[in-house]
């Protein structure tokens, strides 16, 4: 190690002890201290792990995904150093190696397990070499700061292809956007994808991130639709078509509190079913991408196949809290496709649901809020209850239930998160249960009130 | 009475929620009784000019603009342009904006024709102008959000459709914000900026209802809501530009 990453990380970690002298979370700024007095810390400590490191990236399922893949790891006995609080720019990566390394840099455990934002990917790449890197989907999110999609999965193929022969691309078949960002790596390329029959319609979302060939530009022909261009795609124009699968999910049934799935894989044998104890299709597929993510890293399926059915859900993702004698249903949305993904979810559950709606504009939930009218509030619209709606962006997220059809009676406006979770919970039958559907900044408010109001605690506590 | 709304290439222009036009020109038109049939028009289609009173023409990445212009070189664009002149109304917005105009001129190759029904040329600029846009208009407050390196200038057959009070609008220099010619709107305010700009929705229903019904009112809405979304929109956008 450099005298230079020594003194990068002596200073990350003062950072760090400051911070948690003065008891606040510590999941980015020491990072950005470490990294500010040597850009290429991460590439220093992370060379001492003997197992490598995962980079789990896409648009959505990342944080689920990495921490699937996590206790995949530690199910082999491994001891994984993961950004878990889900600080995933290089600063939090530089976090959490700090956080388990030693005053010489060294970290504590054996293999790196870190999410990163798709938009650094090509960054992060520049000052580390992964053993495995996964893509689970691009879909359009923030694009006041990604700008457009396909100009995103250009410089991550071009990253892909500056990489060793011996990191492993995991890609998502069923993604045309994803499924070729490996085209130009040297190295093994594996894939996964659903190929249940009964998975999905024909009927194309209304999301068009990806309705057209990326080789020749030719209207994609889809067999089968997923989620938005996810799905089981191919090109009349030029023949390109979704590759196949080496992570195979044959069978995948549905029920109101996770996923049964049946597995394939070359040389695998005979799998039992596994059930994905959190709901939604969205899981299902992340499941599948963390289950590939192990192979790529030669863990035994049926180890991944136990972890997975053991996994709890992270902050915001479905998880439930208790609050005033009334159950808070957590979803964290932060663009069409999650808010869909979510939305369906909860609508497999049938009837009619109470809503805490909260909208942010801040640069991590994305300035623009335009998003939300791509987002199908039409169909959650029917099962709307009634919604409390708050947040900085309150008056254009009640605007979107409106002209989606929910009555104006149904719909309260509230300025302040106490106060919103407050009539949120006066609104709902005691014992009932409030879905929070919020953006990242905006369930980082609620979360910090509902620890005021005495009901959580602080989610870097996880 | 009834409407019809054509949106062109919904698959491949419309980004960053430009769909909500569409459903706040639907919804606006149907609370007053109106029935309205949304349809779109895809590219390789055969668009047909007499049917569309209204034309909603969002943005779009460089890929789908590709594509799209191509459409429109060959019969859909004389499709589109006669039913321009035969009194259609149009919102574009971006992208769409751009297409609508002469040319749009990249950095380092050969001008593309637009569709020549506005009078505007947009050249590439280096830096994107990323954020909130407030602008004042003949008939209110304009507020949105822009995100676009395009840099747009009018000629003298379109007028400005307003001045920009925050951000930069058509080209960051003469403070203007979109342009209005005729019965067509273009402007680079997503957001959905329809919604959120109940005056524009309902400047757009009155013209595209006048091309087959004759002069017509419109029965007033109560836009507390979206009067208020505007406001609170327009604070954020002084405060955070």
């Amino acid at each position: 190690m450099t005298i230079r990453t020594a003194a990068a990380v002596a200073a990350g970690k003062l950072a760090r002890l400051g911070l948690q002298a003065l008891g606040r979370g510590a999941t980015a700024l020491p990072g950005l201290v470490t990294l500010a007095v040597d850009p290429r810390a991460i590439g220093e400590m992370a060379a001492h792990l003997p197992r490598g490191a995962v980079l789990v990236s896409g648009t959505n399922g990342k944080t689920t995904t990495s921490r699937m893949l996590a206790d995949i790891v530690r199910a082999a006995g491994w001891h994984p150093i993961h950004n878990r609080s889900g600080s995933n720019l290089d600063r939090g990566i530089a976090a959490a190696l700090l956080a388990e390394a030693s005053w010489l840099g060294r970290p504590r455990g054996d293999v790196g397990v870190f999410e990163v934002d798709e938009a650094s990917v090509p960054r992060v790449l520049q000052q580390m070499t992964p053993r495995v890197v996964l893509v689970t989907n691009l879909f359009r999110d923030q694009l006041d700061r990604y700008y457009e999609i396909d100009a995103l999965a250009r410089r991550i193929a071009e990253a892909f292809a500056a990489l060793p022969a011996d990191v492993t691309v995991v890609l998502n078949a069923d993604d045309p956007i994803v499924a070729r960002l490996g085209d130009r790596h040297s190295g093994p390329v594996l894939t996964f994808g659903v190929d249940d029959p009964s998975v999905g319609g024909r009927v194309l979302q209304d999301i068009s991130d990806a309705t057209h060939c990326p080789r020749c530009n030719t209207p994609l022909a889809y067999a089968r639709v997923v989620l938005a261009h996810v799905g089981d795609w191919s090109c009349p124009g030029c023949g390109l078509a979704r590759p196949p699968r080496d992570v195979s999910a044959t069978e995948v049934r549905l029920d109101r509190g996770g996923t049964l799935l049946r597995i394939a894989a070359p040389a695998a044998g005979a799998l039992d079913p596994v059930r994905v104890p959190v709901p939604g299709l969205y899981n299902a597929y992340n499941a599948l991408a963390a289950i590939a993510c192990a192979r790529a890293l030669d863990i035994g399926l049926p180890t991944a196949v136990r972890a997975i059915a053991a996994f709890r859900p992270a902050f915001g993702r479905l998880e439930v809290v208790g609050a005033g004698g009334r159950w808070l249903r957590l979803v964290l949305v932060k663009n069409p496709a999650g808010f869909n993904a979510a939305i369906s979810a909860l609508l497999e559950t049938g009837g009619r649901h109470r809503l805490l709606a909260a909208l942010n504009d801040r640069d991590a939930d994305g300035r623009d809020v335009s998003w939300i009218w791509d987002a199908d509030f039409e169909a959650l619209a029917p099962a709307v209850d009634h919604a409390v709606v708050t947040g900085l962006r309150a008056r254009d997220l009640a605007l979107r239930f409106k002209y989606a059809g929910v009555e104006r009676s149904r719909l309260h406006v509230v300025d302040g998160w106490s106060e919103a979770i407050r009539q949120a919970i006066e609104r709902a039958p005691a014992g009932g249960e409030v879905v929070v559907v919020a953006t990242y900044t905006a369930m980082l408010a609620l979360r910090d009130a509902l620890a005021r109001l005495g009901y959580v605690h602080q989610f870097w506590e996880d | 009475m009834d409407l019809r709304i054509c949106h062109l290439y919904p698959d491949l222009m419309s980004i960053y929620g430009d769909r909500g036009n569409v459903i706040a020109l639907t919804q606006r038109a149907r609370w007053r009784g109106i029935e309205v049939e949304a349809r779109p028009h895809r590219a390789g289609e055969r668009l047909d000019p007499d049917r569309a009173d209204l034309y909603f023409f969002g943005g779009g990445q460089d890929q789908g603009q590709d594509v799209v212009s191509k459409d429109l070189a060959g019969p859909n664009g004389d499709a589109l342009r006669r039913s321009i002149a035969g009194g259609a109304a149009v919102l574009s917005v971006c992208g769409g904006y751009q297409l609508l105009g002469r040319e749009y001129v990249p950095e380092k190759a050969p001008a593309i024709p637009g569709l020549g029904v506005l009078d505007v040329t947009t050249r590439a600029g280096k830096v994107r102008f990323v954020g909130n846009l407030l602008a004042e208009a003949e008939h209110g407050m304009l507020i949105g959000f822009e995100n676009h390196s395009g840099r747009t200038y009018l000629g003298p057959a379109a007028k400005p459709l307003a001045q920009v009070v925050v951000g930069h609008g058509n080209n960051g220099e003469d403070r203007t914000e979109g342009a209005l010619q005729g019965r067509i709107v273009g402007t680079y305010c997503h957001g959905s900026v329809l919604p959120k700009n109940p005056w524009l929705a309902d400047l757009l229903l009155l013209w595209a209802l006048e091309r087959r019904h004759g002069p017509v009112r419109l029965a007033p809405l109560d836009d507390a809501d979206e009067l208020a979304a505007q406001r609170s929109a327009a604070e954020v956008a002084r405060a955070r530009p």
